[in-house]
């Protein structure tokens, strides 16, 4: 019939806003969670590290402490201080979060859950969306800087960029190989890939970590350029405290301040992801038929477990780091960016290109 | 001085075993505080510190075995006080019929807590050893009215130092053999 068209397509349409709407909010929901977690987890891990016990006084372990957080955070006196250039002073926090979120919607969670896949935009070029957002990180910092318009912030704001922009073209060369091996862009295909055993060691998972020698390089320098992009220990000369007196955040104060905070704490999940994505496998697990979309509500359920679960993973890595290794001189920052790790990683993409090629001739 | 600086090795430039000595150090530190429960944090209000012997805390009075204040009186220590935070009221001619007129015992002596910055100078010059500072550090109180500790305040904090000599009895009993107990006035 001629008029049942257009209504099933307007039920597909509303299905498919209503099912997206869900997907970020529910996405969201559990970034914002899993950042106040985070912080949360990150300071009884210090304190853990430096003999210490951290916050435990708020509800059990300690574990209210997020909300008690948040709540200080909304009642403070947001200062403006009266020096400071406006517009782009309070844009900047703002432009901190953004990239973060933005990134969320291709990240690849879970499989299927009923016949929704769960990710909210399965974009065919998600990686290249990915870098591109994520350099916009570095405006949020810069602004924050300049919008300051007072020293420590400054420097904090140059640091950060020229740290920001060395480590981006590392992390986006780094990312080559993977996509040589696997053949693709889309990050779901990219997870396809890393099905089942590794070829030369069946005990091991076929991720890209194990996969080969070249990506396993790989998966160190993205590591590596991933810190410094999530402004992590022994990369965090942008908010050096013993230096800068706090970096470019230094004139924030109520909740912009915490949106810096959260948005760095965000980016760190999102680096995560995207280790988690790209090299260990994202929701895979090369076990009782794991590797494959669910089929099943129950499967679908246990992939978003095992997303998260590798995500905690990557993030206790960011977390542990911090407190083993002093942060590096600024010239040591650039010298490993720009004469160690971005021709290693050029390298190593040419060495991939070739293999494969050779590959492709027997 | 100048201080040889050797170049690292391959092995050291690699990083590698810096990465590994930071680990072992956290964990081993990850270990200590959550597995086997020993953190240095002290959780204040539930569990103290132990002070040491010898701890200069809040000097407060104390009585004799017997019950007796031992203070005389004497004010060497409101003199010796460097933020002068102890005031004696002397008891004057009259005399006290409860203990007699064998030795001064103050009207009153107040400390303010606010004042002393707790140096023992007072506790050191005494020559009754009525005085001592004990092993209180935290004094609270939602006044300054509230922090001037009066002498029932203090001696009911300084408790009983027990007098191996006994001045007192002697003093009494000598007193007794004079048979006028209490001794008038002239």
């Amino acid at each position: 019939m001629p008029e049942s068209n257009p209504r099933h397509f307007d039920t597909m349409a509303s299905d498919f806003v209503i099912f997206t709407l869900a997907k970020v909010g529910a996405a969201f929901a559990v970034l914002m969670f899993f950042v106040a977690y985070v912080v949360w987890v990150e300071r009884r891990l210090s304190a853990a590290i430096q003999d210490r016990l951290g916050p435990n006084r708020v509800g059990p372990f300690g574990l209210g402490q997020p909300i008690a957080d948040a709540v200080k955070a909304f009642l403070k006196e947001d200062v403006v201080p009266a020096h400071v250039r406006k517009v782009w002073y309070c844009l900047a926090p703002a432009l901190v979060m953004l990239p973060a979120i933005l990134n969320l919607a291709i990240i690849p969670f879970g499989s299927k859950l009923g016949s929704q896949p769960m990710v909210i935009a399965d974009l065919n070029v998600g990686i290249l969306y990915a870098l591109g957002i994520g350099s916009l990180s570095v405006y949020g910092i810069a602004l924050a800087g300049y919008g300051s318009n007072s020293k420590y912030p400054l420097l904090g704001g140059l640091r950060s960029c020229a740290q920001l922009i060395s480590y981006e073209i590392t992390l986006a060369i780094s990312v080559v190989p993977v996509f040589l091996w696997a053949g693709d862009l889309n990050l779901s295909c990219i997870i396809q890939r890393q099905a089942g055993t590794a070829p030369w060691l069946p005990l091991l998972p076929n991720w890209f970590v194990f996969q080969s020698p070249l990506t396993a390089l790989a998966f160190v320098i993205f590591l590596v350029a991933a810190f410094a992009e999530t402004n992590r220990t022994p990369f965090d000369l942008p908010e050096a405290e013993q230096e800068l007196a706090g970096g470019y955040n230094v004139e924030y104060s109520s909740i912009k301040f915490a949106l810096f905070f959260m948005g760095e704490y965000a980016h760190m999940i999102l680096a995560s992801a995207m280790l988690t994505t790209l090299f260990l496998g994202g929701w895979t697990l090369p076990i009782a038929g794991l590797d494959r979309p669910a089929t099943t509500l129950a499967a679908g359920l246990a992939h978003i477990a095992i997303f998260l679960i590798k995500l905690v993973a990557c993030m206790l890595v960011f977390l542990w780091v911090r407190w083993m290794w002093p942060r590096f001189r600024y010239d040591q920052l650039m010298d490993l960016s720009w004469r160690r790790l971005l021709p290693l990683a050029l390298v190593n993409t040419l060495l991939t290109a070739t293999w494969l090629w050779f590959r492709s001739l027997v | 001085m100048i201080v040889r600086r050797d170049r690292l090795t391959i092995w050291e430039r690699l990083y590698l075993t810096a990465i590994w000595g930071g680990l072992k150090v956290t964990f081993r530190h990850f270990w200590r505080t959550v597995v086997r429960r020993r953190p240095v944090t002290v959780q204040y209000p539930e569990e103290k510190p132990v002070v040491p012997p010898g701890y200069r805390g809040a000097p407060y009075l104390v009585r004799d075995q017997t019950g007796r204040i031992k203070c005389v009186s004497c004010q060497l220590c409101e003199f010796v006080c460097p933020p002068k935070a102890i005031r004696i009221t002397p008891p004057g001619p009259e005399i006290d019929p409860t203990t007699g007129n064998v030795e001064k015992r103050p009207r009153q002596f107040e400390i303010d807590m606010l004042r002393c910055i707790f140096c023992g100078f007072c506790q050191e010059v005494c020559p009754e050893e009525a005085i001592f500072l004990m092993q209180d550090y935290s004094l609270t109180g939602l006044s300054r009215s509230e922090m001037i500790y009066d002498m029932d305040k203090l001696l009911r904090l300084g408790g009983v130092h027990l007098d191996p000599i006994r001045k007192w009895e002697r003093k009494a009993r000598e007193a007794q053999a004079q048979e006028t107990v209490p001794p008038t006035l002239p």
